[in-house]
């Protein structure tokens, strides 16, 4: 087992024929993953890598029935993209694109909430189950399928976490990248919800930052629902108050959103903690036995 | 993006909000004009920098006569106002915005962010105006109230009735507050705000409400489509470092340290600099090369990262996912070699036929020290900086 992706995924590309589209596409083929067809608006009918391309989520849902899109549109077109896709019926939308206004994710985030849709992103690397399917821009060959469940915010520290975790022979079950966005489509809770169900996950490694509450949020939730055990790390312990670490949602606000304060909240619900990102691994590999 | 607060108040007038007549000068040629066009016999004057704590800075004055508002502006414009919070050389007053001056009977708190926990636009209101909110948080929550707002109702009249009430307003305050909410998240909407902070908002001895500062930070990922704030833009408010990475697409935030880093992927990046700071060093920057790395975006970052004269050694950390790292460590010596970089540079490639790249970069004679492991690298690049 593996949560969200696994080799039965039907993938549909929303932005198919753009450069970043195709580039990780090709790679993502390449790793085994099914893409039934992309959409590209006034393109319909073509042939790309292979694939079907649609002028829209809902001819591609009649010829092809996708149940996963992901979307590689230009930040100010993934507020329509996302809601295509969730008017479509497609019930896990993955958007990889940055730069999303928070305005236009207030409103995504209500209604795919109300439609009972899996967004994961904006900002984000995508979703890997190893060996099964690759959703997203990480580099599959770093991934080995094995027994260790990965949630963060940030795509390279997610392939630092999963180097050090391949490497200790544990792999991984599913790696979710959930975005370094303000308002993220999937929260550390959903994700640990559903790791927490899996069977083929072990333990549980959670990649925070600085910014928000997410990470204490979360904190609470593993005390009082999760029985797996939890690693954490958070990045940013030398990041200054009041300016944005490069993604949107990393910035100390208000005195609030530090490192310090994550760890501490963490610390004190149970979750095992890596202070530094070199032992997320050997943290991992402690805590397995 | 941050706006000064005559910006800030331009936006509130247009969208019908309360706020003293005023004038915005850049010249104390002008500062007489602007005080008699306003009228009256006092006036506010205020430094127009992106930093709170003005007021103790000595960058707000109360003045009574013209004259005084000349010497002000000799006194202010073209020099930096160091405020507690502000850096050591402050920020640089180039407009100074002159006001009537209003008589205050009480002062309010309203503001509203994007709450990341509701995701909703919040209203945060309190009857404790003019101080830190925080520090009411803390010791009175009680006088503080926070009302989410539904996207699909907008405010409701009811909602300005649970945040009248909590300000301490009367009936008739309470209809001008019913008026405003609505303007304030139309505002808050229209431009893509993220934090909308009227502090203090004041009850005049007349007993009107109104709008005596104003802080807008504006959505930077929705500035595409703002063309009026991107005019409000000032660039002389920011790190000129950090400006010039933004105009390349690159992440950049200075620090106090002298191990520059060159990293990709805003996590990671954070990732290295607390590695540094573990092992003893102290990272003299933040930045995000972004996925790519390519020759062109690695000459930018080592101009950007030598442009700081603190600088000793430069720890390059890169986890090649898609892109080769013997693709990147030729960009990494094509860089140096253009840039002219002098100091040591330390490199960690990671990933994608890392192997190659590492020897690429062992054999091609340049001053570089190549690490495949994170923390060797760190421990080197600390060793070297000392």
């Amino acid at each position: 087992m593996s949560i969200l992706v696994n080799k039965d995924t039907r993938l549909l590309v929303q932005g198919f024929t753009g450069s970043q589209a195709t580039l990780h596409s090709e790679q993502s083929i390449e790793y085994g993953t099914n893409i039934v067809g992309g959409v590209t608006p006034g393109k319909g009918g073509q042939t790309h890598l292979g694939a079907p391309v649609f002028n829209s989520v809902h001819d591609a849902m009649e010829a092809v029935q996708p149940n996963a899109s992901i979307i590689f549109v230009p930040a100010p077109f993934c507020k329509d993209s996302i809601l295509e896709a969730a008017d479509a019926g497609i019930k896990l939308i993955i958007c990889i694109t940055e730069g999303v206004p928070t305005l236009d994710m207030l409103i995504v985030k209500k209604r795919i909430d109300e439609l009972g849709i899996q967004l994961i992103g904006p900002n984000c690397p995508g979703v890997i189950t190893p060996g099964e399917a690759k959703l997203g821009i990480m580099p599959g060959s770093i991934h080995m399928a094995g027994s260790v469940g990965i949630i963060s915010r940030s795509g390279t520290l997610t392939y630092e976490a999963v180097k050090q975790t391949t490497d200790l022979g544990l792999g991984q079950s599913t790696c979710v990248g959930i975005g370094g966005d303000p308002i993220p489509g999937t929260s550390f809770i959903d994700a640990l919800k559903l790791f927490e169900a899996d069977e083929q996950t072990k333990a549980i490694v959670m990649v925070g930052e600085i910014g928000g509450t997410a990470e204490e949020e979360a904190a609470e939730y593993i005390r009082d629902y999760v029985t797996k055990p939890v690693i954490s790390y958070i990045a940013g312990q030398t990041a200054p108050a009041g300016k944005r670490m490069g993604h949107a949602g990393a910035i100390i606000a208000g005195g609030k959103g530090t490192a310090a304060d994550k760890i501490k909240k963490l610390k004190e619900c149970g979750v095992h903690i890596a202070e530094n990102l070199l032992q997320i691994g050997a943290k991992a590999k402690e805590v397995l036995g | 993006m941050n706006l000064h607060e005559y910006q800030g108040k331009q936006l509130f007038a247009k969208f019908g909000l309360p706020v003293s007549k005023n004038k915005v000068i850049t010249s104390a040629e002008d500062a007489i004009n602007a005080c008699r066009d306003i009228g009256g016999t006092k006036w506010v004057i205020k430094a127009q920098v992106h930093a709170g704590g003005r007021g103790k800075a000595g960058g707000v004055k109360l003045i009574n006569t013209p004259e005084e508002a000349v010497d002000f502006s000799n006194h202010w414009l073209g020099k930096r106002l160091v405020t507690y919070q502000t850096d050591a050389q402050g920020q640089l007053v180039n407009s100074i915005l002159i006001e009537e001056c209003t008589d205050i009977a009480q002062e309010l708190y309203l503001s509203a962010v994007v709450d990341r926990g509701t995701q909703r636009i919040v209203f945060i209101g309190s009857s404790e105006g003019g101080v830190n909110i925080e520090e009411v948080a803390e010791k009175t929550p009680e006088k503080i109230i926070y009302e989410p707002i539904d996207p699909l109702t907008g405010p409701m009249p009811f909602q300005a009735r649970k945040i009248s009430k909590i300000l301490g307003l009367n009936p008739e305050q309470s209809k001008e507050f019913s008026k405003m909410l609505p303007q304030l998240t139309d505002l808050f909407v229209t431009h893509d705000l993220t934090l909308l902070e009227i502090n203090p908002l004041v009850i005049t001895q007349g007993g009107k409400l109104h709008c005596l500062d104003a802080k807008i930070n504006i959505d930077t990922n929705a500035i595409y489509r703002q063309p009026e704030i991107q005019e409000m833009h000032d660039p002389s408010q920011e790190d000129p470092r950090e400006s010039e990475a933004a105009m390349h697409d690159l992440s950049y935030v200075s620090l106090e340290g002298n191990i520059g880093c060159m990293v990709n992927g805003a996590g990671l990046a954070m990732g290295t600099m607390d590695t540094i700071k573990y092992f003893g060093g102290a990272p003299a920057n933040f930045l995000d090369v972004g996925g790519t790395a390519t020759q062109e975006r690695v000459s930018k970052a080592f101009k950007i990262i030598l442009a700081d004269p603190e600088v000793k050694v430069v720890l390059v950390n890169i986890f090649g996912g898609i892109v080769r790292c013997d693709l990147i460590a030729e960009g990494i010596l094509a860089a140096i070699e253009e840039v002219g970089v002098s100091i040591p540079v330390v490199v960690r490639l990671e990933g994608n036929n890392a192997d190659i790249g590492s020897t690429i970069l062992a054999e091609s004679g340049a001053e570089i020290v190549s690490l495949n492991n994170l923390e060797d690298a760190a421990i080197k690049a600390v060793e070297l900086s000392k």
